[in-house]
């Protein structure tokens, strides 16, 4: 019998190692998964690398993981937004890493992760800053770079509804990274709003497959 | 008169035909949401995966789960759809979307386009979406203001700022005129009645060529 649901937010963030890739949903407050942030944070993992939009705002989320320490490396698209004020003190100190990653890249390199792919040729950014260092090529007459693969150890994401074998629904914009991170992850955990019976669900209405997710636990916000 | 920031807004709203599907950048294009022509259905996408973006809801409508790219709340016209942030960026990135209006912070005449950082050591680095849909909209169209606040020019030979992307702005609508990036340069179809072509020259870097048949920029109070 497949039964992803776990009882606890600790039991979910359970065995998430030191030096881990966290693949961190979201776009705003938008399917945000802010009770796995806060999970996360006592669970203690460190040596982080978190992926996500965005740098944090405010001091809870990520981040309060980033002021705690436990965060090396940020790999964003767009750090700074009102209230991202944790990220901006660590970076001015030198404390924090940050690799800036065109927001669409980053989606695409998550999701060439998680389709087994080794890369893919991009035209976004031939040209400027961000493509520095970067292999480019000529494909029927337009200019690419290569981008590879972004593969994250865990994803921790939000959805709306999720039944026990972890099939999901989401809620409007919420749904933004958290598809792509549930299958570019060796360990996809989710927060869902409602746990629903197995069938519940309209299959023509599951926006992502339970095949992309390992556990699950119910947080009514 | 210059164009206040919503005129600016509302004169590359006039420009948006039947039936466009269209991203507008943050700042000065996010206004243009709120001066469309009446009697068009032009679908508005935005990056976080909303496409037919509606106006701002009222109390009754409000859900922090519905927000645009700049994390406002929003609402969704009838139509509409959501999608994930691949997929919203494969119809960015893809040809898909007829326009992006984009701001700037300068705009150089071959089209080059720079309005992702300016390098201040103080604050970290941002680019977003903007390189996606700089590189892969059918048509980059740019709102900016003529100049920066102490008057320096933003419409320049070459842009000082790193770039966003390279020659793809093809339009440029400013507080002073409307600005077309041709392969001669930039040609002034449309500029302010109470200022004369030298001195919008002389607020602009890069040299103007006018229009055959220019025009006077005006817009409605608002």
């Amino acid at each position: 019998m497949i039964d992803k649901r776990v009882r606890s937010l600790a039991e979910a963030v359970d065995g998430i190692k030191d030096g881990s890739v966290v693949l961190a949903a979201g776009f705003g407050g938008a399917g945000s998964p802010e009770a796995l942030y806060g999970a996360l944070l006592e669970q203690g993992a460190k040596d982080l690398t978190i992926v996500n939009n965005n740098a944090g705002t405010g001091r809870i989320g990520l981040a309060g993981l980033m002021d705690a320490g436990r965060v090396r490396k940020i790999i964003c698209s767009y750090p700074r937004s009102s209230g991202s004020v944790v990220f901006e003190e660590l970076y001015r100190a030198n404390k924090i890493e940050l690799e800036l990653v065109p927001q669409g890249i980053l989606s695409e390199r998550m999701r060439c992760a998680g389709a087994g792919l080794g890369g893919f040729w991009s035209p976004t950014g031939v040209g400027t800053r961000l493509a520095d260092g970067k292999e480019e090529r000529e494909i029927d007459g337009r200019h690419y770079v290569l981008e590879k693969p972004l593969k994250g150890d865990v994803a921790l994401l939000k959805a709306d509804r999720g039944d026990r074998w972890g099939n999901l629904t989401y809620n409007k914009s919420a749904r933004n990274f958290n598809p792509t991170m549930a299958q570019a992850a060796s360990l996809s955990i989710v927060q869902v709003r409602r746990f629903v019976e197995l069938g519940e669900i309209d299959p023509e209405h599951i926006i992502t497959p339970g095949i992309f997710i390992d556990r699950m636990v119910e947080v009514p916000v | 008169m210059p164009l206040s920031r919503k005129q600016i807004a509302w004169r590359a709203a006039q420009d948006l035909g039947d039936g466009v599907y269209v991203n507008l950048g943050i700042g000065l294009p996010t206004l243009v949401a709120d001066v469309l022509p009446e009697g068009r259905e032009i679908v508005l996408q935005s990056e976080n995966g909303v496409l037919g973006v509606g106006p701002a809801p009222n109390e009754n409508e409000l859900d922090l789960d519905l927000v645009n790219a700049g994390k406002q709340p929003v609402t969704l016209l009838k139509g509409g759809s959501y999608v994930h942030h691949t997929d919203s960026f494969l119809m960015i990135r893809g040809f898909h979307l007829d326009l992006a209006l984009l701001g700037a912070f300068e705009v150089a005449e071959n089209g080059d386009l720079a309005n992702w950082t300016t390098d201040d050591p103080k604050f970290p680095p941002g680019v977003g979406g903007a390189m996606d849909l700089a590189a892969g909209a059918k048509e980059v169209r740019v709102l900016v203001e003529h100049t920066t606040r102490d008057g320096s020019p933003r419409l320049r030979k070459q842009c000082g700022y790193p770039l966003t992307a390279m020659q793809v702005v093809k339009r440029i609508y400013t507080d002073l005129a409307v600005i077309d990036v041709t392969k001669d340069g930039f040609v002034v179809k449309e500029m302010v009645a109470d200022i004369d072509f030298d001195a919008l020259q002389a607020k602009t870097e890069a040299t103007l060529h006018k229009a055959p048949d220019i025009k006077v920029l005006s817009a409605p109070a608002m």
